[in-house]
């Protein structure tokens, strides 16, 4: 136990240091960079029409005060982590006088259900294929399955999302292409409502899940495909051991430790995806939130969202990292 | 080293299929030595016209050859590809060296800190860069940037080779003979890595590239400066799809995904062949 005990104070630990160099890098983006973000807002603000001076002037130091810029860069700084600490980012400026933090978790459940589902679905798939396709190497549909998933791997997120788009929004137009749920439905716990967003996530997911499984189908296949050489797998097969046992409780099993390690890195890559598929897909989470937000040159929002993106996946990692030693026991025991 | 290629190039076909790919894009990418036209003018040529013998790929709604266009594009786009690895293979390679090499305490310390780095998401970061430099965002600032985020995946790998040559008895010769822990890394350890380093350049371009073509498709990139992610923004921009300009679309998708398979292929195809296993098997001696 005390050994767990150690494990568990070791992810912590890193866990607050992805924190806590994660905020660093977004106040010092935000605060060593020549550009001011008060007169950028002043600007445009003061672009339509005239504004008399004394007016600006006011605007100048609440606005100051909103994003915290007032006081030495020290203060700035300590003021800086209390905000993100107490998850207080502030009234959103595009959609005034909302909070940060309000449209935020409006947009979270969006976000972390369409990525968590679809990169868990990638996983699930590509692992089982990848094992499959190591273990039983002449079958010819495996086979098949590999060389599309090396193709489709390479190609960038976006595009594959933009042909899926082009396919089933114009082609064949089957699928809705746009939104979170059809628009003129009320929202509500019901099961309209719950199919009519099922069937919006189908097409975002499907891109997410096509470019995503080549990776991990890859990574099995190779894992699996040096495991099945080892004495341990031979004496199993000379034992008569049934195959799909020996490929699912001998093979996988080993192979599955490095590719849980994967998941937990690749976590910060579904930011990412997020903003595009959100943009491309029209989905109502944190991705469009925040292009909406830098193309209003909403500073609050946009910092807020940065912020509860290193959040996010940083405590998502530390979870994966808790449950590890379920998969590998050399942990527990070691 | 030019026999190797050779070898490569006759007995690997994924090897031979990635350098033919590879070549057609830089000869793409050549072409715009040649152009007539400077890449940023518009309105030098009649807009919307579809390819035709006058424009072999057509023409864009802002009046600029497509053919021209798209070599720039290519060209801005892989320069941009290769300056971000080449940055970032410098800093993976001091980290994973003297990280793998030196052991102890640096290597935690500097292992943490990769660890950081991996799990860290990038792209609201790229985001909020772009969002505080605005205008002043310069594609060599974005490759700095992009190279700085991006060293830590490679770096734990060449520190993973490192810690076994360090155990190698070469290692402790170099060391008893008086090496200084530059000499040994640099001059022992270095010449092993690199094979290796080959392939991860390939992945990292490629990493780039799809990070700077999906900045610049959203516009938050300088999007005067022509590259395939800014010829699909301004694409997008006139709504080409719609107006059914496919071509504006069509031709730098295409190109970029040409360029992804290829340095895809190189990498695999160097992976394997620096793995012996693999490369027994491919013969038809192995052990499978």
């Amino acid at each position: 136990m005390s050994s767990y005990g150690a494990y568990v104070g070791k992810r912590l630990g890193q866990f607050l240091l992805v924190i806590f160099i994660g905020i660093n890098i977004a106040f010092f983006v935000t605060h060593m960079t020549p550009i001011d973000p008060v007169e950028q807002s002043i600007s445009a603000a003061t672009s339509f029409g005239s504004t008399s001076p004394e007016a600006i002037e006011m605007l100048r130091q609440s606005l100051r005060e909103l994003y915290g810029l007032e006081g030495t860069l020290w203060d700035q700084y300590l003021d800086f982590w209390r905000r993100v600490l107490v998850a207080d980012f502030g009234p959103s400026l595009s959609a005034f006088p909302t909070p940060v933090s309000f449209l935020i978790w409006n947009a979270l459940p969006w976000t972390v259900g369409l990525l968590l589902v679809s990169t868990l679905i990638a996983w699930v798939l590509g692992n089982l294929l990848g094992g499959l396709a190591g273990y039983y190497r002449d079958s010819r549909l495996l086979r098949l399955a590999g060389v599309i998933a090396m193709a489709f791997h390479p190609i960038p997120y976006y595009i594959v999302a933009f042909v899926l788009l082009i396919l089933f929004g114009y082609v064949w137009p089957v699928l809705p292409i746009t939104g979170g749920y059809q628009m003129n439905m009320a929202r509500g716990f019901n099961p309209e409502f719950a199919l009519s967003i099922l069937k919006h996530a189908i097409l975002p997911a499907l891109s997410l899940v096509l470019v995503g499984v080549g990776g991990w189908f890859m990574g099995m296949r190779a894992l699996v495909s040096n495991i099945v050489t080892e004495d341990y797998v031979t004496y199993a097969e000379y034992g008569g051991v049934d195959r799909n046992r020996i490929l699912t409780s001998y093979v996988m099993r080993n192979a599955l430790a490095p590719q849980v390690t994967g998941l937990a890195m690749s976590l910060g890559a579904i930011f990412n995806g997020a903003i595009i598929t959100e943009q491309v897909f029209g989905y109502p989470g944190i991705g469009t939130l925040l292009v909406d937000a830098v193309h209003a040159g909403d500073y609050s929002l946009v910092l807020g969202v940065t912020t509860v993106s290193i959040l996010a996946v940083s405590v998502a990692v530390l979870l994966i990292d808790l449950l590890y030693p379920l998969i590998d026991p050399r942990v527990r025991i070691a | 080293m030019l026999a190797i290629l050779r070898d490569l190039l006759r007995y690997n076909r994924e090897f031979a299929a990635g350098a033919a790919l590879m070549a057609f894009v830089l000869i793409v990418s050549g072409l715009s030595f040649f152009s007539p036209y400077s890449p940023q003018d518009i309105y030098l040529a009649p807009p919307d016209v579809p390819p035709s013998w006058a424009y072999p790929l057509g023409t864009t709604s802002r009046g600029q050859d497509m053919l021209w266009q798209l070599s720039f594009a290519i060209r801005n786009t892989l320069l941009f590809g290769f300056t971000v690895a080449i940055i970032s293979r410098i800093l993976s390679l001091i980290i994973g060296l003297l990280s793998g090499y030196l052991g102890g305490t640096v290597d935690r310390v500097l292992m943490s800190l990769n660890d950081t780095f991996i799990v860290i998401p990038l792209f609201p970061i790229l985001v909020l860069f772009y969002f505080v430099m605005r205008d002043n965002m310069s594609w060599a600032l974005l490759a700095l940037v992009m190279a700085c985020l991006g060293w830590a995946y490679d770096a734990r790998l060449i520190r993973s080779i490192t810690m076994s040559l360090r155990t190698r008895e070469f290692t402790e010769s170099g060391i008893f003979s008086g090496m200084t822990t530059r000499q040994i890394v640099t001059q022992e350890h270095l010449p092993y890595v690199l094979p290796i380093m080959f392939s991860t350049t390939m992945n990292n371009i490629n990493w780039s590239i799809g990070l700077e073509v999906t900045l610049s498709v959203l516009g938050f990139t300088n999007i005067n400066t022509p590259t395939i992610g800014v010829m699909i923004y301004w694409a997008n921009q006139h709504t080409a799809l719609v107006a059914g300009i496919w071509w504006w679309i069509f031709f730098p998708v295409a190109l970029v995904v040409i360029t992804f398979i290829g340095l895809f292929l190189l990498a695999v195809s160097m992976n394997e062949y620096i793995d012996p296993r693999s490369r027994l098997s491919r013969m038809g001696g192995a052990p499978s």
